[in-house]
């Protein structure tokens, strides 16, 4: 198949980009959405122009390295699929492409479809820790956490962090990572003790860091390769509310 | 005063006064349908309101509290989500929200103009003067014929048109509203928020309706003097 890609070229940070038009020939339906970009990066470096940024990693889906906004919606039009496990058959012969990276003020563009996410890590460092028995090593069992409880936790967990939830989101916000980060510690014992500490200090370094706020447009879950669930949201309004009466 | 600064803080502002101003919206819903009642109704309810004395004024302060904090947020909120995507994307689509959840900041900025337009018009009776209470003869039973003023008003299709407009904005901006609030509350989860989302809606279209019955009622004549 042959496509038509209109992609986001800027050489760094503080320099003005621009789409410009490439031709993807001879795709294979077969191939991944990064294969096909390789392929197109070939045809550039034979051309002798500089060949697309991208960001990219594991190529299993599991890393949350890779992404960009494919005709308006990140990580492509697949449900629950980043954009390394997109597959080219998921569009058509002739079809355009406009791929254009994460925009939101906290994530400046390195260059071209590559974003710097040192935000996300940004909000992780101001609460996403519990603190450690650093005694004898303890029985294994020792603390216990309920099954549903356990689940809950892992499915926030599940959040890989690639930041496809601000991209989505129409006011940058980065609310969904956010909770995803703060739920997966509150509903576990070990995340008790810096419980009312960890939801200020992390919806406070998100705005800090230039995200906007939630405003349950719900955008993010529908953009998460991992379907994080703005339950989580919900979650984290209540630890605010018990942080607040603490 | 952290509240304030606060991402979720601010949220929850806007998520208790936009509660209590809903709770507003439909009592004084609840109120106008006495109209329905014909004179009697309408005349008696404003002349118990009006009777009400220091109350009323307490509970105008408050309103315009709860207004004015729900206003300033709403555009301190806006401005900076905003300003959290200097640039925007040249295709962007979005797929989970609504028409009213975008267009919060404008529906939001219609009613505030609405209703200074509505206290000028039915309270300090400064847009239509000639058909406000202050001109009109009093009822048989010696009170203000609030229900003539309303019946002499809305037979203008203007004025019509005005309440009814407003009214859509109003619908857009609850059927966003009015679930995001109980989210915002975090009451909701995975499963109850979808369920939420269709309640809140029907319960927007209910109070549009309920509005728009009264002059669309006036202006088929099915309320007359």
């Amino acid at each position: 198949m042959d496509l038509t890609l209109y992609v986001w070229r800027q050489n760094g940070p503080e320099e003005k980009g621009k789409l410009e038009q490439y031709a993807a020939k001879n795709v294979s339906p077969d191939s991944s959405f990064l294969e096909m970009l390789d392929e197109v990066n070939e045809e550039l470096i034979g051309e002798g122009i500089d060949p697309i940024e991208f960001d990219n990693d594991c190529r299993e889906g599991i890393c949350g390295t890779c992404g960009c906004v494919v005709n308006g919606v990140p990580h492509g039009p697949q449900e629950k699929t980043t954009a390394c496990q997109l597959h080219m058959r998921q569009f058509s012969d002739g079809d355009s492409l406009t791929l254009e990276p994460w925009r939101a003020k906290a994530f400046p563009v390195i260059k071209d479809l590559a974003v710097d996410r040192d935000a996300l890590d940004k909000i992780i460092q101001a609460g996403g820790y519990t603190s450690a028995y650093t005694g004898e090593v303890g029985e294994a069992n020792q603390t216990l956490i309920s099954k549903p409880d356990a689940d809950y936790s892992m499915d926030a967990a599940a959040c890989i962090g690639c930041g496809a939830c601000v991209a989505a989101c129409p006011n940058g916000s980065a609310m969904l990572f956010t909770s995803a980060k703060i739920a997966q510690m509150a509903v576990l014992p070990q995340g008790a003790i810096e419980a009312a500490e960890r939801v200020n200090s992390m919806t406070e370094a998100m705005l800090d860091a230039g995200f906007g706020n939630c405003t349950n447009h719900y955008e993010c879950e529908a953009a998460c390769p991992q379907g994080i669930s703005v339950k989580f949201i919900a979650k984290t309004n209540r630890e605010y509310v018990k942080a607040l009466a603490k | 005063m952290q509240m304030l600064q606060s991402s979720i803080g601010r949220k929850l502002v806007m998520a208790a006064t936009g509660m209590c101003l809903v709770g507003f919206v439909i009592v004084h819903l609840l109120g106008n349908s006495s109209i329905f009642i014909g004179a009697n109704g309408i005349n008696a309810y404003a002349e118990h309101l009006h009777a009400l004395g220091p109350i009323v004024w307490i509970f105008r302060v408050v309103l315009l509290g709860l207004f004015g904090l729900h206003i300033f947020f709403g555009i301190q909120l806006t401005l900076e989500n905003r300003a959290a995507r200097p640039i925007d994307y040249n295709q962007k689509k979005n797929i989970r929200t609504s028409f009213g959840a975008e267009t919060m900041i404008y529906t939001g900025l219609v009613i505030l103009v609405f209703a200074v337009y509505h206290l000028f018009h039915f309270t300090m009776h400064l847009t239509n003067p000639e058909i406000s209470v202050s001109a009109l003869p009093m009822d048989a039973l010696g009170r203000n014929d609030v229900f003539t003023m309303m019946i002499l008003s809305f037979q203008k299709f203007f004025i019509s048109s005005i309440y009814v407009g407003a009214m859509v904005t109003l619908l857009l901006h609850l059927s966003h509203g009015v679930q995001s609030l109980f989210q915002t509350f975090g009451v909701l989860n995975g499963n109850t928020l979808p369920i939420m989302e269709k309640i809140a809606r029907a319960a927007a279209i209910v109070i549009f309706v309920g509005f728009i019955s009264i002059p669309v009622s006036i202006l088929l004549g099915l309320i007359n003097v």
